[in-house]
């Protein structure tokens, strides 16, 4: 049983993963659409952030994995449903990660973007030189939360039949014969454990920053 | 040679008209304090001169080159107006150094990204300055860990280390106690017999009066008097001035 499950973890580890790959620096780039100078760019990530915040992950999952053949009547491959999972997690979790990047760069003193100025940085080296190190810093605590929920979220993915820990749980805990609640126990400290080591690492980075105010 | 030529600036925020034609040069070496009501535009001042806010209307030349020009009652700025940049800096009130950076990082940062000019040059200048500036062994400090007059003697050097021809301080010491602002303004009056050329907006009234060459006396957005520091201080020939300063004279 832990075996299964073991081998299952691996498919729940690599959900979160990719899904901080994708969405990290997707946000970043959701952040600067918000602020472009393009209008109607502005109001499509405007709409893109509120129904991403405003509708649940499990309906947008479904949406993601069922919506081309449904809408547009494509034959999807098999291997569009773990495809779907990320695709799903990404977009969504890259909503959240731009609204905390923009509360992050909107605290930042202006004073700080006038000294750079002074000194005769480019936008582009400002942002990256000065705001985007005192940004980070910032947003960990945030970032955080989210990065933990998103251990949880990774469970999701079973309402499409992703097998991953949560899916597996559920299937060995069903079946006859089986150890019952045993596996789900088991499940729940395999989640535990790992969320625990989240913090703490997250923690340790929090702390490797705490050399200046 | 003039450093700095401003002629005619006027800047308004929404229907308040904040300068009014107001007319500065400064010459190489000289000192000009810049003193004032609250709200008078002084600060507004030297944002337009160091491109940190854009004249409504007006005229900029850094060391005679134009800036900026007034064309049908508006300012007009060069297309390259970013290059003249490398003419002047400015010391803020709140230092504004970077938090991230240790003190000597601040200083070097600049140079040797955005002038391209060598690391180990631009070190050894940075070291030397801080060393004047009695920061020497602050260097790989990060300016939380320093007292507000050091964070501004660091700032200070930061600029410098840009070799600008010119320096604007807004204020410098507004936010220090007492015992702190001497030694910024030490500090600056070490800059001043070294004949760098500055303006300076400030609230010391017996530092403007030591110190500078010049001393202007802004009022609602215009200069209402300018002359030698015994002359302003002396007998202001202004009703204004005088009641200006009999504030600071009590
Ligand atoms: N960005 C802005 N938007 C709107 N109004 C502004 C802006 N900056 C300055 N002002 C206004 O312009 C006027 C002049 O401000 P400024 O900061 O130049 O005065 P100051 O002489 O530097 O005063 P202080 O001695 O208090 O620093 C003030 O009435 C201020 O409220
Ligand atoms: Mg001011």
């Amino acid at each position: 049983m832990l075996e299964q499950l073991g081998i299952a973890f691996l498919k729940t580890l690599l959900i979160f993963v990719l899904t901080l790959i994708g969405s990290l620096p997707l946000g970043l780039i959701v952040y600067f659409g918000k602020k472009s100078r393009f209008a109607p760019l502005r109001w499509f990530i405007e709409v893109y952030i509120s129904i991403m915040r405003g509708t649940p992950l499990m309906l947008q999952l479904m949406v993601v994995y069922y919506g081309p053949s449904l809408i547009f009547g494509l034959t999807v491959s098999a291997g569009w449903r773990f495809g779907a999972v990320i695709t799903a997690f990404v977009i969504n979790y890259a909503a959240y990660f731009a609204e905390i990047y923009r509360a992050g760069i909107e605290s930042i003193p202006v004073g700080q973007y006038e000294a750079a100025q002074i000194l005769g940085y480019s936008r582009a080296k400002t942002f990256i030189r000065i705001i985007m190190p005192q940004m980070i810093k910032r947003v960990l605590p945030p970032v955080t939360n989210e990065v933990i929920t998103l251990v949880k979220d990774t469970s999701l993915a079973s309402a499409i039949g992703v097998v991953e820990m949560f899916t597996k749980a559920k299937q060995i805990a069903v079946a006859p014969a089986s150890p019952g609640m045993a596996a789900l126990v088991s499940a729940a400290v395999f989640y535990y454990i790992f969320n625990y080591i989240v913090a703490f690492s997250m923690r340790r980075i929090e702390k490797s920053l705490n050399y200046y105010m | 040679m003039n450093v700095l030529d401003m002629r005619g600036v006027r800047k308004s925020f929404g229907a308040v008209e904040v300068l009014k034609g107001i007319d500065l040069t400064v010459n190489k070496g000289e000192v000009v304090s810049v003193i004032g009501p609250s709200g008078s535009g002084k600060s507004t001042l030297l944002r337009c001169a160091t491109l940190l806010e854009s004249m409504d209307d007006g005229e900029l030349y850094y060391m005679g080159e134009c800036a900026a020009r007034s064309e049908n009652g508006q300012s007009v700025y060069s297309r390259n107006v970013n290059a003249f940049r490398r003419y002047f800096s400015l010391v803020f009130q709140s230092f504004n150094l970077f938090p991230h950076f240790t003190v000597l990082k601040n200083v070097i940062d600049a140079p040797v990204n955005v002038q391209k000019r060598n690391k180990e040059e631009v070190r050894a200048e940075a070291m030397k300055l801080l060393d004047k500036m009695g920061l020497a062994e602050k260097a790989d400090a990060y300016p939380c860990q320093l007292s507000g007059g050091q964070q501004q003697r660091a700032s200070i050097v930061r600029a410098l280390a840009m070799k600008p021809e010119m320096l604007f301080f807004d204020e410098p010491t507004s936010a220090l106690d007492p015992e702190l602002t001497g030694e910024v303004l030490k500090v600056i009056k070490q800059l001043a017999d070294e004949k760098m050329t500055m303006v300076v907006v400030t609230h010391e009234m017996a530092f403007a009066r030591a110190v500078s060459d010049r001393v202007i006396f802004i009022d609602g957005g215009v200069i209402v008097e300018q002359g030698r520091p015994d002359e302003l201080f002396g007998n202001a020939g202004n009703e204004r001035t005088r009641r200006f300063l009999s504030n600071y004279n009590r």
